[in-house]
């Protein structure tokens, strides 16, 4: 696949030079650095910064690699016009832009956070850094299938914000409709499982369990707890994360792979 | 020796729309052929099965005698310039250049005296892609197309947008490939054009080859001395 | 150390010992004329002082101490039980107990079975002895003016119902409980209808049930202690007057874990604990006219859980931070005051810089109460649905109790 490290690097050295995806990065470092100046301690930073994470990382990394799958279109024909195979340009578009995306969150953060040090910071700023990562690769292919799969670069970004705001907020009203209809029952195994369906409420539970272990210490919060920290439940949750990642991902190159330009 | 590019019963269909209905087309080394027809004929389908870029529904593309399949090896063989061609914004055309070139393999082209004789300075080529004009990128599409002296070469629109004397440079590159053996297949809007390049004219309507054949042949047949003149009767003879 | 003015009370036991001229000192030592404790009991009588070397010394039944002595270690011995026994039971007042390790007392579910049990005395010390794996380890019944200062606690139980209470005081006043350190039994210190009693700088840890654990005692002061990871807390239930200054309160985890459970307790004061890493830091039911004043509430899941039948409560210039809930209440209505309190989720602004943010905060999240009827929605928290639920509810209150306000947030930490 060197053919795909090609396409990498010049995908690389085109977005690093992107005032979007600067400003992003950009963005994640001031937001930080205030954090840290004028909202206290690490934990109440990391706390902050979980909602922009959940909320902005999606958003951001799904809207913003459908306009980019789009707007490359011509020079992707160019590309399959030379010897390269689909796959090989597929997969090294993809990396191109979620490398970029995921770097400059990561540096964003990670930067003001060891600018600032204290103790008992490392373990929610590394957990929220990897959540974000994991975001961003998990909606990159989101994005990455609507862009191969409508032309129309306006209906592939309706799709991509319909996946986003079920993620992000519909599905979460669902849960809560479903925990206060069925309240006599015991939901904790279907809520767990419920979850680990959606990468957004994933990403914020394992955030929960570094920033609230308290609160989750509960019955219900034991129960998650338990399952998260055992090895199904880390098993299951890197299982559900790598499926969001690949599954829009190789939908995405099987619909690559059979387009006609 | 057979021709270098032989397209035989190519069928395409896009949903309901039939888009190539058995096309039988080849391309003789050291010549131009002009692919001419109506909007909506077939055209680009054409083009793009011939890149790999649409999965025809039956037929068959042989390139240098190589029926073509999944293996995009055979992309090797042909230089290609699009009609309108957009690059990365924020790349450089040198960088464009050597990815492209990267893309092919084996060694970078000498392609100096090509950038300079379509005009293109080294210092336009440092500048950012999106800060260059609309017939600049399409000098830089022709540098991709042509600097690789492929067997086989694929114009699409060539010279829309460039100025007079880029143009008739541009024909002149074409030419002087087709005469060391190269064939081409151009399309054009502009008969003039096709008249002084093309050696041998592809008249596709509505999926279908109406014509084929030298332009000697083609004035023959239409009792037309102008090709202009020739392609209108032959639209009138086909509706 | 300020402790000491309220150990007044027990001072003249002391001073009585030490001053005795008459006292006759017995060495209990295997190979000497005195060789055995009971032997040793035998012989003194009031205001004697009994020296035991080094060495264990088994016992087959418990020794009754009815002489006003002082026993003191010589190199820590050790005294040992063979069976379901006690090993001391005091009768005599102002004995003086110093430097012993007791082991092995096992556990009994018929009796409380204590090390040492000090029986309706006047006045009485245990000091900078050890106990390991005594089912409950010092049982004040019926005594006053007592004194139970250094001493180290080791329960050998495995669970809550295998295991005793380490300090137990039952009908008891004016003792003072202090730098004592306890872990691995049921309750830490468990005081029953005891009046005056000061619990001053023990650390009580990781027992079963509660490090502090106390009912029906009135009037009794719990200063700079620090309980931490214990399996229900600290819980005080069914007193008034109660002091609680000072003091730390950590990491118990659980559902039914509490920082500090208040249960029927009137015009106590709490000041200057620090609460942090509770499930839930503060709980009150039943309880009327506290003064909360000063406290740190940091990284609790719930900092302050405040029942309906709980009135005339003042909550002021505390700290809440990095909690996942501030306040959480069952009721819509309200009868505590919360003012000027620090709040770091508090959103307002000071334009008139007087220190106190403009906009009065309500401390009570929509999101608590749903969590309270329904546990497992807690798996919501911090989803940006419920943010939106939370504004919204912010701008409209329906569910949160409208009352339950702080006028006056601070807009810094108060000192």
């Amino acid at each position: 696949m060197s053919a795909a490290r090609k396409v990498l690097g010049y995908s690389l050295s085109n977005l690093l030079r992107n005032w979007w995806v600067l400003g992003y990065g950009l963005l994640f470092l001031f937001l930080t650095d205030a954090l840290f100046r004028f909202g206290g301690g690490g934990p109440r930073v990391a706390a902050s910064l979980m909602n922009v994470v959940l909320i902005v990382i999606p958003l951001v990394s799904v809207v913003f690699g459908t306009l980019y799958f789009s707007n490359s279109r011509e020079f992707i024909e160019l590309l399959l016009a030379q010897p390269v195979s689909r796959p090989a340009l597929f997969t090294g578009l993809y990396f191109g832009l979620a490398l970029p995306l995921a770097a400059a969150f990561a540096i964003g953060v990670a930067l003001p956070a060891a600018a600032h040090g204290g103790a008992g910071l490392m373990r929610p700023v590394a957990t929220l850094v990897a959540a974000g990562v994991l975001l961003t690769f998990v909606f990159t292919s989101v994005a990455f299938l609507a862009g191969v799969h409508f032309e129309d670069r306006a209906k592939g970004l309706g799709f991509a914000l319909l996946v986003w705001f079920c993620c992000a907020v519909l599905y979460d009203g669902l849960i809560l409709l479903v925990a206060t209809m069925f309240r006599d029952y015991p939901l904790e195994p279907a809520l767990l499982a419920l979850t680990v369906l959606n990468p957004v409420d994933l990403a914020r539970v394992l955030l929960l369990l570094t920033l609230d272990a308290a609160a989750l210490m509960g019955y219900t919060g034991a129960v998650f707890g338990r399952f998260f920290g055992s090895a199904l439940g880390i098993a299951a949750a890197a299982a559900a994360l790598l499926m969001w990642t690949a599954v829009p991902f190789l939908l995405g190159l099987r619909g690559f792979n059979r387009k006609d330009f | 020796m057979s021709a270098p590019l032989v397209v035989s019963g190519l069928r395409k269909q896009f949903g309901r729309l039939r888009v190539l209905e058995g096309v039988d087309v080849a391309l003789d080394a050291g010549q131009v052929t002009a692919l001419v027809g109506p909007n909506a004929a077939g055209k680009s389908t054409l083009i793009k099965s011939i890149l790999g870029l649409v999965r025809p529904d039956a037929g068959t593309i042989a390139v240098l005698g190589e029926t073509i399949g999944a293996d995009p090896h055979y992309r090797r063989f042909i230089g290609y310039m699009p009609q309108a061609a957009r690059y990365p914004d924020n790349l450089t055309g040198d960088e464009v250049l050597a990815l492209l070139a990267d893309l092919r393999g084996g060694q970078a082209p000498h392609d100096h005296a090509l950038r300079a004789s379509l005009g293109l300075t080294a210092e336009t080529l440092a500048r950012p892609v999106r800060t260059l004009s609309g017939g600049t990128r399409q000098k830089l599409s022709a540098v991709i197309a042509l600097r690789h002296e492929a067997p086989v070469l694929i114009l699409d629109e060539p010279t829309a947008g460039l100025d007079p004397l880029t143009s008739s440079h541009l024909k002149e590159l074409v030419r002087q490939r087709a005469a060391s053996g190269a064939a081409v297949l151009l399309t054009s809007h502009v008969m003039a054009e096709v008249e002084e390049l093309a050696d041998v004219l592809v008249y596709l309507v509505d999926g279908r080859v109406r014509f084929s054949g030298s332009l000697d042949e083609l004035r023959l047949r239409t009792g037309q001395r102008r090709v202009e003149r020739a392609i209108a009767h032959l639209m009138r003879e086909v509706a | 150390m300020p402790w000491l003015r309220s150990a007044a009370g027990t001072a003249w036991v002391l001073a009585a010992t030490s001053t005795l001229s008459a006292q006759q000192t017995i060495t209990v030592r295997a190979a000497g004329p005195v060789a055995t404790i009971a032997g040793a009991l035998r012989q003194a009588g009031d205001g004697d002082r009994i020296v035991i070397t080094a060495g264990t010394w088994a016992l087959d039944s418990p020794l009754v101490v009815a002489h006003r002595v002082d026993i003191e270690g010589e190199g820590m011995p050790v005294l040992r039980g063979r069976g379901n026994h006690e090993l001391l039971r005091i009768t005599a007042n102002g004995v003086r107990i110093r430097g012993l390790a007791f082991q092995n007392v096992r556990t009994s579910y018929i009796d409380d079975l204590a090390a040492v049990r000090f029986i309706e005395v006047d006045g009485c010390a245990v000091e900078d002895s050890r106990f390991e794996g005594t089912f409950f380890g010092i049982y004040l019944q019926k005594a006053k003016g007592c004194r139970i200062t250094g001493n180290h606690f080791v329960g050998g139980g495995r669970s809550e119902s295998g295991s005793g209470n380490a300090i137990h005081l039952w009908n008891s006043t004016r003792t003072l409980i202090a730098d004592n350190e306890i872990t691995q039994h049921r309750d830490g210190i468990y005081l029953e209808f005891a009046r005056h009693v000061d619990v001053v700088g023990n650390i009580s840890e990781a027992n079963f049930r509660y490090g502090l654990h106390f009912m029906f005692s009135d009037s009794c002061n719990y200063r700079g202690n620090r309980f931490r990871s214990n399996g229900a807390g600290i819980a005080v239930m069914y007193s008034k007057q109660v002091d609680m200054t000072g003091n730390r309160f950590e990491d118990n985890w659980g559902a039914g874990a509490y920082g500090l459970l208040l249960k029927d307790i009137t015009d106590g004061r709490l000041e200057d604990n620090r609460f942090a890493g509770n499930s839930t830091a503060l709980f009150l039911e039943g309880s009327s006219r506290l003064l909360v004043r000063g406290n740190a509430f940091d990284r609790n899941g719930w900092a302050i859980k405040l029942m309906a039948n709980t009135e005339g409560n003042r909550f002021e210039d505390n700290t809440f931070s990095g909690n996942s809930f501030d306040v959480a209440t069952n009721s819509r209505s309200n009868a505590s005051v919360f003012d000027a309190n620090y709040w770091d989720h508090y959103q307002g602004y000071d334009l008139d810089r007087d220190g106190y943010g403009d906009v009065p905060y309500s401390p009570v999240r929509l999101f608590s109460l749903v969590v309270q009827q329904n546990e497992p929605a807690l798996i919501l928290l911090r989803s940006f649905m419920v943010d939106l639920l939370e504004v919204a509810e912010r701008v409209m209150p329906v569910l949160t109790p409208a009352t339950l306000v702080d006028q006056r947030p601070r807009f810094t930490v108060p000192k």
